[in-house]
């Protein structure tokens, strides 16, 4: 990631939420963001994870470059490439923890057995492979930060990218959610965090601090 | 892709059942009026149509208005059978009398004419004959009855053979016609009886031809077309002096009235399901707006525009169509139930209005549905995740 520049317009004024910010990411390592509100952290979240695009700037992602893509190529890189976990799980209440895991590989279009297969295997690495046909509104948070992060896993990404994964969550179920982003790591996932937490984010390899729009490394 | 999409439409459509079931019921309804409406119109076109068939559908019937001096006789009918469209020819002219037997009696219509009469109107006999050519010749005073003409004055149907007066003379019956139990025949009423047109023109002393009808031998517009060139040239192209009616231009009038009325009742019918179309995309819109947040997350983990589109836009159409089953079910329930009470006429569903109603369905769920689903597939997926509904 080099030179990444991101300007909002508010009233007409000028906001540089992303300010030249530089950042490489290797495989299989696990990086902490932290920053406190307003810093650029989640408008970064959002270009690591296609879900925006920057103003000027490279990003290359698994050897690929992000450049002004069509709203259906982006699509398409985030459902391949990036799992994404959120504050606040963002499961579908409708469905069950299965289901929800095999949302991503239906768009996908997978082969049905092949999704179920996939779909299971994701739910047996977060320890939920006996919670299968629960809906989300019968599982506890964590247990259902877990379907999300298996929601995440179910496709293999390049990124798992983890926004305040911990956030809505006890002290004693952030610490089990962090487990298992340890226990993902040492199989050989690419993890970022997004916190403001130090004591979460300490738990990193690596720690980036970013500061109105600007990136700086805070070192291992 | 399409089958996932039918199952999420489906859960979608399953998890706010009462406002589903709302949404159709536009739907619903509008299948219902359209089909029972132009089912029943059909039903009713189908019955009047078989009746003005059984009438006589191939016969030609003219009325002499004013005979300018050249009027036309008995032997003048031959004339007429000699045109190459015209199959047969009888007189038709009759006159009201009293018809007595014993103590009873009735107003009859008494009708002159000859044995083609038969064939050209179409009877059928229940008991005895028919007039015949040697009763013409020879003025016989003999007659045929209607069923409940027969009924009224002896009885009894089977009266071959007896005696009674009609307009104050001596018949003798020699047959009795099959029962008429058409609805022109109940609507009209009355009690008719045939004599030969010998008797009845010195009864009624009337010796000119007023009135006869004609059959074709092959196309009845021909016929139509003949007699009326032989009717214009005998009253110096007076087209008032006669009156000429084509009972095939009757059902094809009919036919027409019968159409338009269909198409207009189907119409307004189409009208209301336009209405059920204009709730579909008003549900739509509100559960577009309600499900951003789930829009954002399908965006979040892979879902393109046209995925989202798909879901949306097959869940109108999902609702649409699920609305015309309904419907149509409820519709062939109402249709038998007609049937059951109207006893005489059966209405029934075509399947060209099945057709039509599952088209229209289809295609208001699609023209109402594109509004919203396109609405749902441009919402920014950023945005979208962090709206709190």
């Amino acid at each position: 990631m080099t030179d990444i520049t991101k300007v909002y317009s508010v009233g007409g004024e000028e906001v540089r939420a992303l300010d030249g910010a530089n950042l490489t990411i290797r495989e299989g390592e696990f990086v902490s963001i932290i920053g406190p509100s307003g810093s650029g952290k989640s408008t970064l979240m959002n270009i690591i994870g296609c879900l925006d695009v920057a103003d000027s700037g490279e990003y290359i992602l698994d050897g690929q470059s992000i450049e002004q893509y069509s709203e259906e190529e982006l699509a398409k890189i985030r459902n391949k490439k990036i799992g994404f976990i959120f504050q606040n799980f963002n499961l579908l209440s409708r469905m069950s923890a299965l289901s929800n895991v095999e949302l991503p590989l239906i768009y996908q279009r997978m082969h049905i057995n092949e999704r179920k297969a996939n779909a299971q295997r994701a739910l047996d690495r977060v320890g939920l492979s006996d919670r299968s046909n629960h809906k989300p509104t019968e599982l506890s948070g964590g247990q259902q930060q877990r379907v999300a992060i298996a929601r995440a896993l179910a496709t293999d990404p390049a990124i798992l990218l983890a926004d305040e994964p911990t956030g809505n969550l006890d002290s004693k179920t952030g610490d089990d959610i962090m487990a298992l982003f340890h226990e993902l790591h040492r199989a050989g996932d690419t993890i970022v965090l997004i916190t403001h937490n130090e004591e979460i984010a300490k738990q990193a390899q690596r720690r980036i601090r970013i500061m109105d729009g600007r990136v700086t490394e805070v070192g291992a | 892709m399409i089958l996932q999409s039918l199952k999420m439409a489906w859960e979608a459509i399953v998890s706010n059942k009462l406002r589903s079931f709302l949404t159709m019921l536009g739907i619903i309804i509008g299948v219902v009026a359209l089909v029972v409406l132009v089912s029943l119109v059909n039903g009713a076109t189908g019955a009047v149509t078989s009746e003005i068939t059984s009438l006589g559908n191939d016969m030609v019937t003219i009325n002499i208005k004013d005979d300018k001096g050249s009027p036309i006789r008995l032997e003048d009918l031959d004339d007429i059978a000699a045109l190459s469209a015209v199959g047969e020819v009888a007189p038709g002219t009759s006159m009201n009398a009293t018809a007595k037997f014993g103590y009873s009696d009735a107003t009859v219509t008494l009708y002159g004419t000859t044995p083609a009469y038969y064939t050209i109107q179409g009877l059928t006999l229940k008991y005895g004959r028919f007039l015949k050519s040697a009763d013409v010749d020879n003025a016989s005073y003999v007659t045929v009855l209607a069923y409940n003409t027969a009924e009224e004055l002896f009885g009894k149907p089977d009266v071959v053979g007896e005696e009674l007066t009609i307009g104050g003379r001596s018949f003798l019956v020699v047959g009795v016609l099959e029962e008429d139990t058409s609805m022109f025949a109940s609507m009209m009423g009355g009690y008719s009886a045939y004599a030969p047109y010998t008797v009845e023109s010195r009864m009624a002393d009337e010796p000119y031809i007023n009135s006869l009808s004609v059959s074709p031998s092959g196309d009845t517009d021909e016929t139509e077309t003949q007699v009326q060139n032989f009717m214009l040239a005998r009253f110096h192209q007076d087209e008032d002096a006669f009156n000429l009616v084509n009972m095939s231009s009757i059902s094809d009038a009919m036919s027409t009235v019968t159409g338009t009325l269909s198409l207009l009742l189907g119409g307004i019918a189409a009208i209301s399901l336009l209405v059920g179309g204009i709730g579909i995309m008003n549900i739509m819109l509100v559960s577009v707006t309600e499900r951003t947040k789930e829009i954002g997350i399908r965006k979040a983990i892979g879902a393109g525009k046209k995925s989202i589109m798909l879901q949306f836009l097959i869940e109108a159409l999902v609702v649409s169509l699920l609305g015309c089953l309904f419907g149509l079910a409820l519709s062939w329930l109402i249709l038998e139930i007609v049937t059951l009470v109207a006893k005489t006429i059966s209405f029934s569903m075509s399947l060209g209005v099945v057709l039509l109603a599952v088209g229209f369905s289809s295609a208001i769920g699609l023209i109402f549905g594109l509004y919203p689903a396109n609405k749902a597939a441009k919402k920014h997926p950023i945005e979208a995740l962090r709206y709190e509904g």
